[in-house]
């Protein structure tokens, strides 16, 4: 397994926002997390990813066989993990250019392929302009998904990457994200140990239209309630949205 | 005509400023040995040449249209490699009767305080004096030096710029001390941009931790002109106290005061600007980004007066505390006295919000780096109108601001 979620307990403000939950991505595996508002989705990630704001109590959190829960957010991006924020800060005075240089040159991407993207995501006129001051959601997002493929990712993790989206920027998204996770993108199979995966978080599970998931799972209240084909999953959903989970949910809670 | 100025400045002596600490003017010495002047940038003394990149000066002179150097109170080098652009010492402007007239203490009072008094008394009437001549476009800078050689000394120089009608005059001026010395910078500045001019007045301070500063600057804009000046004082100072006085007197007049404190060590920090709208529909923009380390203490203000019918005006002050010892006084101030005049301000200060810092992090940065990134934004401004040449040039001075942190 590329990632495993172990028992996972997290706290922010002195408030249990995942409660004991269990989840995990293979090598090459596009993974969907879906869930309403408040599950807990964000919070998965973002401990995923080590934000000291979301405190692990308990649990632990496995990435590429090594025990990641303690180490810094820079440790476990060097490790290949990325995230593509669900909200994202306005910070004026920097500019997209200048963090894509800092990550290239980090990531050791070459200018080619960040052309690219640039172009498949037709942001380029957005380079000079300070990291979304004055974006509209559709810009943001694809702003957020260069960023995070210029990281070359061996798991991104993407939260909500389709929301505010309209339907034709939601296929570039789509196409250029399943581009990247087919290994399409020059030089990345020879750096990765193997195709790049994903995680997830959709509301509605547009974007999966344009990817192969997998699998999915269903989280609320902080845990982890159903888990699944990521057809059947969506499918369920799609018609009877998340109250038949909550329902099958608390029958099998009743069983027990 | 002297002598009355001479006699107004007597009586100052002891006027302390209205804003800043005082500063006992009796311990420091004015009586420096003059300098001889030099033929070329290359026989500057090698202090003087290594600072001079700290503060955004060329020694090659490459890209600019002229050079004032002056070491303590003597010009040692001045010239002006361009047409219509006179670039001269102060003491040789002052032989002419209509240059007092017109432009010698015209825009500062001699007797605003102390330091005003000390730079006529003791200054040795020293200076750059730089014109553009009648529609005369100078399209590289012109580059100043004012640098502090002797120790506890007093450098007052009498600066005065004038860019005649619908002329374009850029000017960097670098100021810097010797490593180490202690001593008193008390320079006054006087602008005249006449009719559909514009002056774009780039200033860098770089001093050491013993240094007192108190520039005293005064701007007059007629009718359709247009005055930026960008200041930036980066690192340490003892103390630091200006307040540049902005009067619009023509029609449609604009100004633009911008300022980055980056303040480190203990210096004292009082820094303002006051633009005066006193003709029609003219605009003044005052806006300063102060970044406060160590046991730093400053006071930003920014003051605009709408006089006049259709003026705007905008004040902004932003600042960033990086340690538990600094502090930050903001004090934006607007004044109308008639009722067509629109002015706004915004104050904000604050210390770096954690998820941006966090949002850099996980794109694969140390905290360090994040911090470091989002301080260089911070420090960053968009000036409108600025060319492509002074626009790299900022852009230039902010990385190196930023690098000292």
């Amino acid at each position: 397994m590329l990632l495993e979620v172990r028992d996972l307990h997290v706290v922010v403000g002195g408030k249990l926002v995942l409660d004991g939950v269990n989840l995990s991505v293979d090598y090459g595996e596009t993974v969907l997390l879906l869930g309403p508002n408040g599950s807990g989705k964000t919070s998965l990630l973002q401990a995923i990813m080590g934000n000291p704001k979301y405190e692990v109590v308990k649990g632990s959190i496995i990435f590429r066989g090594r025990d990641v829960t303690d180490l810094p957010v820079e440790e476990r991006v060097r490790l290949g993990l990325a995230l593509s924020f669900q909200f994202t800060p306005k910070i004026r005075g920097l500019t997209v250019r200048e963090l894509l240089e800092e990550i290239c040159e980090k990531r050791r991407f070459s200018s080619n392929d960040i052309q690219l993207l640039v172009s498949a995501l037709n942001v380029k006129h957005l380079l000079d302009r300070s990291l979304n001051v004055g974006f509209s959601g559709g810009e943001m997002k694809k702003v957020e998904l260069l960023l995070l493929l210029a990281q070359k990712p061996l798991l991104a993790l993407l939260d909500e990457p389709d929301s505010g989206v309209d339907v034709e920027n939601i296929a570039v998204l789509g196409r250029v994200l399943n581009y990247y996770l087919n290994g399409s993108y020059g030089d990345f199979e020879s750096s990765l140990p193997s195709r790049p995966s994903a995680l997830i978080v959709t509301h509605l599970g547009y974007i999966a239209r344009f990817l192969n998931a997998s699998r999915a799972y269903v989280v609320i209240d902080g845990k982890i309630v159903c888990h699944g084909k990521a057809e059947d999953v969506v499918d369920v959903i799609l018609k009877h949205g998340f109250e038949k989970c909550i329902a099958c949910y608390r029958g099998r809670a009743l069983q027990c | 005509m002297l002598r009355e100025i001479a006699l107004k400045a007597k009586a100052a002596l002891s006027k302390p400023a209205k804003y800043g600490v005082d500063v006992d003017l009796t311990a420091y010495n004015f009586k420096i040995p003059p300098r001889q002047l030099i033929g070329s940038l290359n026989e500057l003394p090698d202090d003087v040449k290594r600072s001079a990149p700290s503060v955004g000066l060329d020694i090659t002179e490459a890209g600019r249209s002229g050079s004032y150097f002056q070491i303590d109170a003597s010009p040692v080098y001045v010239k002006s490699r361009v047409q219509g652009l006179t670039v001269m010492p102060l003491s040789e402007a002052i032989n002419d009767r209509s240059f007092i007239d017109n432009y010698y203490w015209k825009a500062v009072d001699v007797d605003l305080d102390k330091f005003t008094a000390a730079a006529e008394l003791y200054g040795g009437k020293e200076g750059y004096v730089i014109i553009a001549g009648r529609n005369v476009v100078v399209e590289n800078p012109v580059q100043a030096c004012l640098y502090m050689s002797e120790p506890r000394a007093l450098q007052a120089p009498h600066n005065i710029i004038v860019a005649e009608e619908g002329s374009t005059l850029y000017v960097v001026t670098g100021c810097a001390t010797r490593p180490r010395i202690a001593g008193l910078h008390a320079g006054v500045s006087e602008f005249y941009v006449k009719r559909n001019a514009t002056v774009v007045f780039i200033m860098i301070h770089n001093w050491s931790r013993h240094t007192h500063v108190r520039p005293r600057t005064g701007v007059v804009v007629e009718d359709g002109g247009t005055f930026i000046s960008y200041y930036v004082n980066m690192g340490f100072t003892k103390s630091l106290q200006t307040f540049p006085n902005v009067y619009l007197r023509g029609a449609g007049a604009k100004a633009v005061l911008h300022t980055v404190i980056l303040g480190l060590g203990s210096s004292k920090i009082d820094v303002g600007g006051f633009i005066a709208l006193e003709a029609e529909g003219t605009s003044g923009e005052i806006s300063s980004r102060v970044v406060a380390k160590d046991e730093v203490e400053v006071v930003a203000r920014g003051k605009i007066g709408g006089y006049a019918r259709g003026g705007r005006g905008h004040v902004e002050c932003s600042g960033l505390l990086l340690s538990k010892h600094s502090s930050i006084r903001a004090i934006p101030e607007l004044e109308a006295k008639v009722k067509d005049v629109q002015l706004t301000h915004e104050a904000a200060i604050g210390k770096l919000a954690e998820e941006e810092i966090f949002y850099i992090q996980a794109r694969g940065f140390t905290r360090e780096e994040a911090v470091s990134m989002l301080i260089r934004g911070f420090l960053k401004v968009r000036m409108e109108g600025l060319p492509p040449i002074l626009e790299k040039y900022v852009n230039y001075v902010t990385e190196l601001t930023a690098s000292k942190l």
